[in-house]
């Protein structure tokens, strides 16, 4: 849920200065921002002097990413979520030095087709999928982004063929496919491919202040303190079992600096899977490595030693690609 | 990975991209002593801590000062005047001063696409960033045609995923496909085709804004 205000003070100067509108409204966790524009309008259209709009979006004084989806830029931006979520509303003085410009509804759905296109090309390596969908497949696919229809979003977005993993869970729990063991454990066998490539983007937060509460967590205040990492996760698979932690080691293996490849002992990885946990011990801290303090995904903190697979189908965003929040803790880099 | 298919399937892996910009760089020094150099930009500490495993960093061309009118000129003179001088294809001017617009190139690595990819901004001589149609009027008639006919490549508004601004971007996706036509029939020469994958890649891109490599520089991989 977010709450959306319209700083009046910053369209009529001096004049209104404690003169606020506050709207409420529902926002999906995988929408665009620019998106709520038609349902903001009507509140706000009142206080808006004659021009050209051009929404954007501020959080404690953080121009907001359109083009980052809603949810992750909750999950980044509230270390401990926030809500209502208070976004402050802007329809003039478009920060074109720090966001990519946003022509409305046709802007946002040409950056998400073509995050789509990376992500097969991720997948496949060829975007073709995407370029070869017919228009009004196209038109259909990104309808259902819009509205949050997933059925119809399903429908369309299978023809592309983006399959990714296959998830040697969903046969389990889904009863009609409840057979001997021996059956599953052949879904697992083919499920695991040779070698694949996963889209991942990763946005990356170092703090060099130790913070044990995530509501003393400091905040944002510039996009420069943000890492953003896109990267695909490789797979080289073998049967495997492939987790969470695998996927972030794989992407920062500066995070692990003594585990090189995958996870050797049984031990290792609990030791680990217990240093990311939220409440990470001390004597980590004063270690010198970097620690994972908080790892979200679609506002959900998984352990880490969740198979990654089922990370991928499940949580991933519509553009195929899963969307990490890391916060790290890491000792100030000796600068120079 | 089967690293030895890179050449041929054109794209390039992330170490290899390392190599092949120190290469295309010093070949740039060696040919083109008159201009400004590439340099590499050393991004492995970005994160807040030490990367031991990446090297993380692009390749940087800055305050590149492009003259529409001389490059015309240049154009209608002929593309290959063949004497020994390195400025022989001075689409480039290095001044301070002029009323040329200054061009900033960074050539960064997409781990999506697995190929360079280029970015670039401008600014006129006052430091007012320019406007995508400003800098498409100012780019050559022939790269400005080509680029509406093309499908290979279009300017795109994006953010430098190293600097967290918008730049804008030749995009990537069709750079491989193109990158394979180059290396055609070569993949006898993997190891030094990896080497020299940035000039062979920036002698097509550069030519969106008539950015042409000396001769020699090309003569060099062949």
């Amino acid at each position: 849920m977010i709450g959306v205000e319209l700083l009046s003070k910053r369209l009529y100067m001096m004049l209104l200065s404690t003169d606020y509108v506050f709207v409420l409204i529902l926002a999906p966790r995988i929408g665009y921002l620019p998106l709520l524009s038609s349902q903001l309008k009507p509140f706000f259209c009142g206080a808006l002097p004659p021009g050209v709009d051009t929404i954007w979006f501020e959080y404690k004084g953080l121009p907001l990413k359109w083009y980052i989806p809603t949810g992750v830029l909750f999950d980044l931006l509230c270390a401990e979520p926030e809500r209502p979520w208070n976004l402050t509303v802007h329809f003039r003085g478009y920060p074109g030095n720090i966001l990519i410009p946003c022509d409305g509804e046709d802007s946002v759905k040409w950056s998400y087709i073509n995050s789509l296109k990376e992500a097969a090309y991720i997948i496949h390596g060829s975007s073709k999928n995407v370029m070869n969908m017919s228009h009004p497949d196209q038109v259909e696919l990104w309808r259902s982004v819009m509205n949050g229809k997933l059925e119809l979003y399903n429908r369309i977005s299978s023809k592309l063929k983006l399959g990714i993993l296959g998830d040697e869970f969903s046969a389990r729990s889904n009863p009609s496919s409840l057979k001997s063991q021996q059956s599953v454990n052949e879904t697992e066998a083919t499920a695991a491919p040779k070698a694949s490539r996963i889209p991942v983007r990763l946005y990356l937060w170092t703090i060099d202040d130790d913070f044990d509460d995530l509501e003393a967590a400091p905040n944002f205040d510039s996009w420069d303190q943000i890492s953003y990492i896109n990267r695909p996760v490789e797979i080289n698979g073998e049967g495997k079992y492939f987790t969470l932690l695998d996927a972030v080691k794989s992407i920062l293996p500066e995070l692990y600096p003594d585990s090189s490849n995958t996870i050797k002992a049984e031990i290792k990885k609990e030791e680990i899977t217990e240093e990311t946990t939220v409440e990470s011990v001390e004597t980590e801290s004063t270690s010198g490595h970097p620690v994972i303090k908080l790892l979200r995904i679609q506002g959900i903190k998984p352990k880490m030693d969740i198979p990654f697979s089922w990370v991928v189908n499940n949580l991933m965003n519509p553009d195929y690609f899963l969307h990490i929040c890391l916060y790290i803790k890491a000792p100030k880099p000796i600068s120079p | 990975m089967g690293s030895g298919k890179a050449t041929c399937d054109g794209s390039l892996s992330s170490s290899e991209f390392l190599i092949a910009a120190n290469a295309f760089a010093e070949k740039w020094k060696k040919f083109n002593s008159g201009f400004p150099e590439w340099s590499w930009i050393d991004s492995s500490d970005r994160l807040g801590f030490s990367a031991h495993k990446h090297n993380d960093g692009y390749l940087s061309l800055q305050n590149v000062v492009l003259q529409r009118d001389l490059k015309e000129k240049l154009d209608d003179e002929g593309s290959s005047n063949d004497h020994e001088e390195p400025l022989d294809n001075a689409t480039l001017v290095h001044s301070s001063d002029g009323d040329g617009y200054r061009y900033d190139f960074h050539v960064v690595y997409s781990s999506s696409y697995r190929v360079p990819v280029l970015y670039f901004r401008a600014h006129s001589s006052d430091g007012q960033p320019l406007s995508l149609e400003e800098i498409e009027k100012n780019l050559p008639t022939t790269s400005a045609n080509a680029l509406i006919e093309s499908k290979w490549t279009f300017i795109t508004q994006q953010e430098h995923p190293y600097l967290n601004r918008p730049w804008y971007t030749l995009h990537p996706c069709g750079t491989s496909e193109w990158m394979k036509l180059l290396f055609e029939g070569d993949d006898s020469t993997t190891k030094r085709g990896k080497e020299q994958y940035l000039i062979s890649w920036f002698s097509v891109a550069g030519q969106v804004f008539g950015l042409k490599l000396p001769f020699e520089m090309l003569k060099s991989i062949s």
